[in-house]
């Protein structure tokens, strides 16, 4: 337990910006993949212009009350003109349409991206709701000040952005520089140490959409920023373009490699998919402009080699068939990928079997469900590799290894052949 | 049975299909780096860049308009789940 007690009223964070969120200390897993020593927070924001009050997000169903509370201390239900949602996500939109019965005139602001997840979230009708789609460029005024729409998509849902309160240069980032951590003292400079909390947010929740984070980072690092608003954890007034800084170190590649990179991963009993795996890397190294390295996945751990696969071009995965499946430590491997980003990278599957073979299928259609690509269809060699096969299993890697440096030549092919 | 040829320019392979298969139907059995989410036209995941002969592919439905709008993409892009190719096209990964 905590023991601090939280302050049950809204907390001014800047001349016209109100924390209006909720404390959550008690909450140890969170939307099923990440942990939190300490809880978190939901923050939502309530923004007084002279024409007009704004809330920024809104909390988890079950904080509603506290919401709620907070903010009928600094505004009335009427005086509500708008209503931002910068993801949808339930932790942020919970209390939304209580708040819709209590403000029905407010507007929503979303992005465009939110529009067809409006009605399977909220389980309001879309024709009811008052909503404005915006993106980078729209804005909205407060009589007194305004709120810039940036159009963040995919950081960590596809429908999300940021705002911007220009005369106050407060962003309010939704999920980016949040995390879990909980503290009623709420500044950065007054909670404790959230460092971890910080970087293993970013690791699960960001880390697949890097991407998008340098993207996104593009369009906020020219704006002034005396305050980053985020939805959950600490609000970071205290240097808060370090926190800008920090996302584009994790987000910029650590490659120092020029070349194209393959990683043949393989698993085996009794050394069949072993020989196949080092006969294929044989045949991958003969290509130029290309590093090819190889791993018995028996050898190591999980993570180090999510890290590996993260950077490389390609991926070559090795299984026997052991009753009917490919095995464990592959299938291990496979679902930890899901904190990256695989998208057009270059799969292959190979294996030995003894009269069924279902593997090396299996791992195909799950590298086409992780979003790579599978150009050259897998090998199968039934028990031991002859001489001729492993012939055969040079020929894989290296037709692999052509199609990622683009040396094959332009192909044509017919409906029949494929 | 009418062909038609499609090119996905990203791993330059043009295969000669029947009219009326969908871009799906092709682009994983040949590797293009086109990836799919859904698969029914509804996520956007399958965004493609039509180069060549945008006419010839089948008219959006009303659902993948819908997408194509949220997604504010341009008037060369297609769903390459629901795109039918109807005569010769080129296409690549938006
Ligand atoms: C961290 C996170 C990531 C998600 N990623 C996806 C996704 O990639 N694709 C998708 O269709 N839905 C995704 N969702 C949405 C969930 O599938 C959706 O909210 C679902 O209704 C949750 O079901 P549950 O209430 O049984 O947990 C994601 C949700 C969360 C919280
Ligand atoms: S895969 Fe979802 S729209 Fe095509
Ligand atoms: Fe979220
Ligand atoms: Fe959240």
């Amino acid at each position: 337990m905590t023991s601090l007690t939280f302050p049950d009223c809204a907390i001014p964070i800047s001349n016209r910006v109100h924390w209006i969120g909720a404390f959550d200390p008690l909450l140890r897993s969170f939307d099923l993949i990440l942990k939190t020593a300490n809880g978190t927070t939901y923050n939502a924001y309530l923004v007084r212009g002279q024409q007009g009050v704004a809330i920024i997000d809104t909390v988890k169903e079950e904080f509603a009350e506290e919401f709620f509370k907070r903010l009928e201390s600094v505004a009335n239900y009427d005086e509500i003109t708008l209503i931002v949602l910068n993801h949808l996500e339930p932790d942020h939109t919970g209390a939304l349409p209580e708040l819709l019965k209590r403000a029905p005139q407010a507007y929503l602001y979303i992005s465009h991206q939110a529009q067809s997840m409006l009605k399977g979230l909220l389980k309001l009708d879309e024709k009811q709701l008052q909503f404005k789609p915006v993106t980078t460029g729209d804005h909205v005024d407060l009589g007194d000040c305004t709120l810039e729409f940036f159009h963040t998509p995919y950081l960590h849902w596809p429908d999300t952005q940021c705002t911007y309160l220009r005369e106050e240069k407060l962003l309010f980032s939704g999920d980016v520089f949040g995390c879990h951590f909980c503290d009623a003292r709420l500044f950065n400079d007054l909670v404790g140490d959230f460092r971890f909390s910080f970087d293993y947010y970013y690791a699960h929740i960001m880390r697949p959409f890097k991407k998008y984070v340098l993207d996104a980072l593009t369009l906020l690092e020219p704006l002034a920023l005396d305050l980053i608003a985020p939805t959950h954890g600490p609000v970071l007034r205290d240097q808060p373009r370090r926190y800008l800084q920090h996302y584009r170190t994790l987000s910029t590649p650590r490659k120092e490699v020029v070349d194209k990179t393959l990683l043949i991963f393989y698993i085996s009993a009794y050394g069949n998919t072993a020989r196949m795996a080092h006969a294929i890397y044989q045949g991958a190294s003969t290509v130029t402009g290309l590093r090819v390295s190889i791993f018995d996945l028996q050898g190591g751990e999980v993570e180090p080699f999510v890290d590996l696969i993260e950077e490389a071009d390609g991926i070559v995965l090795g299984t026997p068939t052991i009753n009917g499946d490919a095995v464990k430590p592959i299938w291990d491997l496979l679902s930890s990928l899901a904190v990256v980003n695989l998208k057009g990278k270059v799969g292959a599957a190979f294996g030995s079997y003894g009269w069924t073979g279902e593997a090396v299928n299996m791992i195909e259609s799950r590298l086409r469900g992780l979003k790579l690509r599978v150009p050259v269809p897998g090998l199968r060699i039934k028990l031991i590799p002859t001489e001729e096969e492993l012939a055969t299993c040079q020929t894989f890697g290296q037709q692999l290894a052509e199609t990622m440096t683009q040396k094959q030549a332009v192909r044509e092919l017919d409906f029949s052949q494929i | 049975m009418s062909k038609a040829q499609l090119t996905f320019s990203d791993i330059d392979v043009t295969v000669t299909v029947p009219a009326g298969v969908r871009v799906i139907e092709i682009s994983e059995k040949v590797g293009s780096g086109i990836v799919y989410g859904c698969r029914e036209g509804d996520c956007g995941t399958c965004l493609m860049q039509v180069l060549e002969g945008w006419n010839n592919l089948s008219s959006p439905s009303v659902l993948e308009d819908k997408i194509l709008r949220e997604l504010m993409a341009g008037k060369h892009y297609r769903l390459a789940c629901q795109a039918q190719v109807l005569g010769d096209v080129v296409v690549k990964p938006a």
